[in-house]
């Protein structure tokens, strides 16, 4: 018997490119759960997706993907959402990808407050290059870079996007599929910067140097540490021991290419700027 | 040449070139010599129904020209120096995802911060190799505020034509200066658009070529679920890296397109060459210098021809070998430290005896005396 969702999948991209237990599948499916119970037609979507192991969560979607390269997806889904602005626009990212490579395209997105819904992919290591240390390791954990224990504190990247200006923010694990996928449709129909943070296991290159056996024990700890909030108190610091999740930010702002679009109406009408 | 005759910066007249060739997203970030473009487009492409955004820095410029492209805008950028370093990231994405665009550099002197209300004539090289990779490129070369115009249109057209990133070689004196230009009237001028799919959905292979080895371009949003990979891969655009076959038949294709078309692509201004002993070759705001010198040369009876490259890549070297066959010796005249001496010198050293690099740096034009004199020594 065929998966019932294998027809949405470009058949010559698989089998998928990811390790055994990663995180990645959970997202896939839910991303695309959530696209088909949305009122949109699948041609209206365009996924982009950076370098690292988030790269290869778009290829496999067989709708628009504009695979990029590290760290530039938000910029090219920038140029994207000008051009066609009725196209709903999700990107997927990593951590390293969006927090460190590509930290200005995002934070200078959120600001724009450009409608597209991005999902990082939050596995607090650049697992695709052998496991190194991201700008959201936990401070003292060991990474391939970090043998003596990581120097730096992480970023939180929830309160990094808030801050910045965009209209939706939320978190959840892989352990939280169910909510994921809501908060993803509710990413989808936000006109605005929509941000998600997923944490999710990267048992082959982090998770056994931080003692976990398997990708399972680790999802059991997501689920353990997690807790919910449902609203702006839920961005506050954490580490390994206590997750907070849910939906913190759902605020209405002015959405960038819509301001354009007026800028451009007013300038067509009066002749010129000032 | 019908038209509206204005006075105006090159820089001011190669915006206006790229409007009239259907320019409708600049993303950019300021950067001197350059800025005037992105002010000139930050107001009149609303005005066109287009759309400017300052980019948060030149690498996500060049990200978003791409993504823009490919939901089937005309798309341009303006930058110089330090800027066109950031962008040679992006930029070989661009010759590997086949998206045409248009990439203004307005040079000044370099490296590093180096001089940036001066002339230079430096990146010759970085546009040729500055991404990482085997790959070809087309830049092209104008040398006054007209040609800023014409060749900005060209740029568009060649991008459009061949799904490459084209590089417009000005300089700080170009897109300074303020020249008569004659705008010229839309329908005198040639506008080139991309091939679009003649495939229906679910045939049509985003990176399959045609005969001429240039797929052509389906938009996002066109339904034909598009697949733009910038990895190494097959016609389908899936991944292909671990291909050794996939990666030689794809990198052998996207040069060939351009190596292949030199005669459609290349312009040479050649003058004073049917008895011409010996020759300049230059271009920019370099070959005005050098005009000048061989006008001068000409009064006092030395047979000096003059080479001027509209077209530096890629570097039309059957034309250019043609052209030295009878003569005695090359002048390469530029700002710079003899960057493209060295590909005039691998062309032609065969031909011709002496092959002399004539160089200025620091921000300023060469004297009609400083060409002449080396000149003057080497022929008599």
């Amino acid at each position: 018997m065929r998966h019932p969702l294998l027809k949405y999948i470009r058949e010559n991209e698989l089998p998928f490119i990811f390790c055994p237990g990663c995180g990645s599948g959970i997202i896939l499916r839910c991303t695309l759960e959530a696209m088909l119970e949305s009122n949109h037609n699948l041609d209206e979507f365009v996924l982009l997706s950076g370098s690292g192991c988030n790269g290869w969560i778009a290829p496999p979607f067989n709708v628009d993907v504009f695979h990029t390269n590290h760290g530039r997806p938000i910029a090219y889904a920038t140029g994207v959402k000008i051009g066609r602005p009725d196209l709903k626009v999700i990107v997927f990212t990593g951590d390293g990808d969006s927090a460190a490579i590509g930290g200005n395209h995002l934070i200078h997105a959120a600001r724009r407050n450009i409608d597209m819904l991005v999902i990082c992919i939050n596995n607090s290591n650049y697992g695709m290059t052998g496991g190194q240390l991201s700008p959201t390791t936990p401070f003292k954990a060991y990474t391939m870079t970090s043998p003596y224990g990581n120097p730096e504190p992480p970023f939180d990247l929830c309160k990094l996007v808030e801050a910045c200006g965009a209209s939706f923010v939320a978190r959840w694990t892989t352990a939280h599929p169910v909510q994921l996928k809501k908060s993803i449709a509710k990413g989808l129909s936000k006109k605005g910067f929509a941000f998600i943070d997923v944490i999710s296991q990267c048992p082959t290159q982090f998770g056994r140097r931080l003692g976990y056996k398997s990708a399972s024990e680790m999802v059991r700890w997501f689920k353990k540490a997690s807790k919910t909030y449902n609203g702006p108190e839920g961005l506050q610091s954490f580490n390994g021991d206590q997750i907070p999740v849910g939906e913190f930010i759902d605020r209405e702002l002015p959405e960038f290419t819509e301001v354009l679009r007026s800028i451009a109406e007013e300038a067509r009408q009066s002749g010129g700027a000032n | 040449m019908k038209g509206k005759v204005e006075f105006i910066q090159g820089n001011i007249a190669c915006a206006k070139g790229a409007l009239v060739a259907g320019c409708r997203f600049f993303a950019g970030y300021p950067i001197t010599p350059s800025t005037e473009i992105a002010e000139f487009m930050s107001r009149e492409l609303p005005k066109v129904g287009g759309y400017y955004v300052q980019m948060e820095d030149e690498i996500g410029s060049m990200a978003s020209l791409i993504g823009a492209s490919y939901t089937g805008l005309k798309v341009m950028t303006a930058t110089s120096g330090p800027g066109f370093t950031l962008m040679q990231e992006n930029l070989g994405n661009a010759v590997m995802e086949e998206a045409p665009c248009v990439i203004v550099n307005v040079q000044r002197g370099g490296p590093a911060i180096g001089q940036a209300t001066k002339s230079s004539q430096s990146d010759i090289m970085q546009s040729r190799w500055g991404s990482h990779g085997d790959y070809e490129i087309i830049a092209l070369a104008p040398y006054s505020g007209q040609e800023m115009f014409d060749l900005t249109i060209r740029a568009f057209n060649l991008a459009e034509k061949y799904r490459v990133p084209v590089i417009v070689l000005s300089d700080e004196i170009l897109g300074h200066a303020r020249e008569k230009v004659i705008i010229r009237d839309q329908e005198e001028i040639e506008i080139i658009n991309r091939k679009k799919p003649l495939l229906p959905p679910g045939e049509y292979k985003t990176f399959q070529p045609d005969e001429d080895m240039i797929p052509p371009m389906a938009s996002l949003g066109e339904g034909y679920r598009i697949l733009v990979e910038p990895q190494t891969h097959d016609e389908t655009g899936r991944r292909a890296a671990h291909i050794p076959e996939a990666h030689d038949k794809l990198i052998r294709r996207l040069c060939a397109k351009i190596n292949n078309n030199v005669e459609d692509i290349a312009e040479i201004d050649a003058r004073f060459m049917e008895d011409a002993e010996a020759a300049i070759v230059s271009y920019g705001s370099a070959a005005r210098s050098s005009l000048g010198a061989v006008k001068q040369a000409r009064n006092q009876g030395i047979k000096l021809g003059y080479i001027r490259l509209k077209t530096i890549w890629p570097f039309h070297e059957a034309y250019i070998r043609n052209l030295a066959r009878n003569l005695k010796a090359l002048f390469v005249v530029e700002n710079n430290l003899g960057q493209m001496y060295l590909e005039v010198q691998r062309a032609c050293r065969d031909l011709v005896d002496d092959i002399i690099s004539i160089t200025k740096i620091g921000g300023e034009m060469h004297s009609i005396d400083e060409i002449l004199r080396p000149v003057n020594e080497v022929i008599s």
